[in-house]
């Protein structure tokens, strides 16, 4: 995945520990503009606090961490929150703000991270609450009047409100039913696709990595130990992919029952 | 990930080990609380505002504390006419309650008792609400939707704090005083005429001002410790249970202690 172009992402041996825990070992990882990563890997090899790095939620021990070709690892809280309006995020539980109403969720990027004015702002959210699939009566609920998968909707409306260059998927079909799993992978697809964004996503399930992935990359132990295109994925001659694109539990992955 | 990292630690029996850990933790708390305090000052002046935010926590933290603050301070005008004059009568200094009542309630009891309340009432919240929204990460979901944690959750709180609580206790003192006034007058039997100008003979401006300057220290306190409690709240129910706990044990401490040392720099 060797491009001239600068990437989007680039990541250069960054490590990271809590006390002697060493979570990052230098992890090595690039997304090219306009294409879409996904990071698998188990349960606490790392993969969220990959991502939290990237975003300046957590500082990275050592190494590099660079957007366009800029080196963000040290930059100021203000070049950081200017920096944050490229990025959108859908996480795990989907995060919304649970006192106010689902459309100011949606808009809250526009209106409150940039300032638009309220009544155009309620107009694209609720475009973008149609685009993923709900009805436009959502919009004046609370986030806890949703199911699951409507929150998951909602989540993914507000991480593309904003139209940003560079989105993140923290497991976004994590706790879904299989189908609107896929209803899900769907959306991220052509969301992405439509705003033109580059996408880095971590999960660990393979049905949502054969969806939405073109490149593949797998961490173990805090390194990146594969990556490749998603076509690549199945012929691989990695054991380590073979056991995990499998879910085999015998292999060179061992679970440390401790 | 901001979970205490010495949550799980086995404690130690070792008598130096146990001292030294204590008083490690001890500085490192005080700095992180130091550091905390000063980020929120920085955001507080510094643009973007979000007054709207400020708007709902001066009703949350103020108005609502109204009818809490304003019982405290009429059960405790009226309970200090019946205890002063059950006192004074045995020395025949009956004529000092109204003295004693202005001067308690305006000095000491108003601001203290009115922010341990709300050190109860709305410490509490802040630490559940902000310690809630740090384990659901809605709080990393502020950060990548380009909105500063800081200005939009921490700075609309404290300054709430420090604005009401000399408000809510300005109308403390007073309901305070009137609660003196009603069982002075209509239990003990004094004249009311002479009650008010006691009450307005011995008060002076200082009295009140010491109040309400303590009263904003303590409001800023208890929204702080309620922030970065919350703000620093460990995983799950436990992780904020604990933060919950924690916001309004250490700003009630606080507060006794700050009203120790602002009283002394006040009167002496």
């Amino acid at each position: 995945m060797s491009t001239i172009e600068t990437p989007k992402i680039k990541l250069t041996g960054v490590k990271k520990a809590f006390g002697n825990n060493h979570i990052l070992r230098g992890v090595d990882l690039e997304v090219p503009a306009g294409k879409s990563l996904v990071v698998i890997g188990g349960s606490g090899t790392g993969k969220s606090v990959t991502l939290k790095c990237i975003l300046g939620l957590l500082k990275p021990d050592a190494g590099t961490i660079e957007i366009d070709g800029q080196d963000i690892t040290n930059i100021s809280a203000k070049e950081r929150d200017q920096l944050m309006l490229k990025f959108g995020m859908l996480f795990q539980g989907a995060a919304l703000f649970d006192s106010i109403k689902i459309w100011e969720n949606v808009a809250f990027g526009l209106i409150q991270g940039r300032r638009m004015n309220r009544k155009e702002a309620r107009e694209i959210a609720i475009a973008k609450i149609k685009a993923v699939g709900l009805k436009p009566e959502v919009a004046d609920l609370y986030p806890a009047e949703l199911s699951g998968g409507m929150q998951k909707r909602v989540g993914l409306a507000r991480a593309v409100a904003t139209s940003p260059e560079i989105i993140f998927f923290d497991e976004p079909t994590t706790g879904l039913d299989p189908i609107m799993a896929d209803v899900i992978n769907n959306l991220i697809v052509e969301q992405v696709k439509e705003i033109g964004a580059t996408a880095l996503s971590i999960t660990h399930d393979m049905g949502s990595v054969r969806k939405i992935a073109d490149y593949v990359a797998m961490i173990h132990e805090g390194q990146i130990i594969w990556h490749g295109s998603v076509e690549e994925l199945d012929n691989s001659g990695n054991e380590y992919i073979e056991q995990f694109i499998h879910g085999r539990a015998d292999g060179p992955i061992t679970r440390r029952v401790a | 990930m901001t979970a205490h990292s010495n949550q799980n630690q086995k404690p130690s029996l070792n008598i130096f080990q146990m001292v030294g850990a204590a008083l490690l933790n001890l500085f490192e708390k005080t700095g992180a609380i130091t550091r905390f305090i000063g980020l929120s000052l920085y955001h507080i002046v510094t643009p973007t505002y979000f007054p709207s935010q400020l708007w709902r926590q001066l009703k949350d933290i103020g108005y609502y504390s109204l009818p809490v603050v304003g019982m405290t301070a009429l059960f405790t005008g009226m309970v200090l006419a019946l205890q002063s004059y059950t006192g004074f009568t045995r020395f025949n200094a009956e004529g000092a309650v109204a003295s004693v009542v202005v001067l308690s309630v305006t000095r000491e009891l108003a601001p203290v008792l009115a922010g341990l309340m709300v050190a109860g009432r709305v410490g509490a919240s802040i630490a559940a609400e902000i310690g809630t929204m740090r384990v659901t990460e809605q709080i990393d979901a502020l950060t990548t939707l380009s909105v500063n944690p800081y200005k939009y959750l921490i700075a609309p709180r404290v300054l709430a704090g420090a604005i009401t609580l000399p408000i809510l206790v300005l109308i403390g003192d007073i309901i305070g005083v009137y609660g003196g006034y009603i069982v002075s007058v209509y239990k003990l039997g004094f004249n009311p005429n002479n009650y008010i100008s006691q009450t307005w003979d011995i008060l002076e401006s200082m009295d009140v001002i010491s109040g309400l300057v303590k009263a904003g220290a303590f409001g800023f306190i208890v929204s702080i410790m309620g922030c970065y409690h919350g703000y620093n709240s460990g995983r799950g129910a436990q992780g904020v249970g604990n933060a919950t706990t924690n916001a309004v044990v250490s700003a009630s401490i606080l507060i006794l202690i700050f009203n120790y040392l602002l009283t002394q720099v006040f009167f002496s």
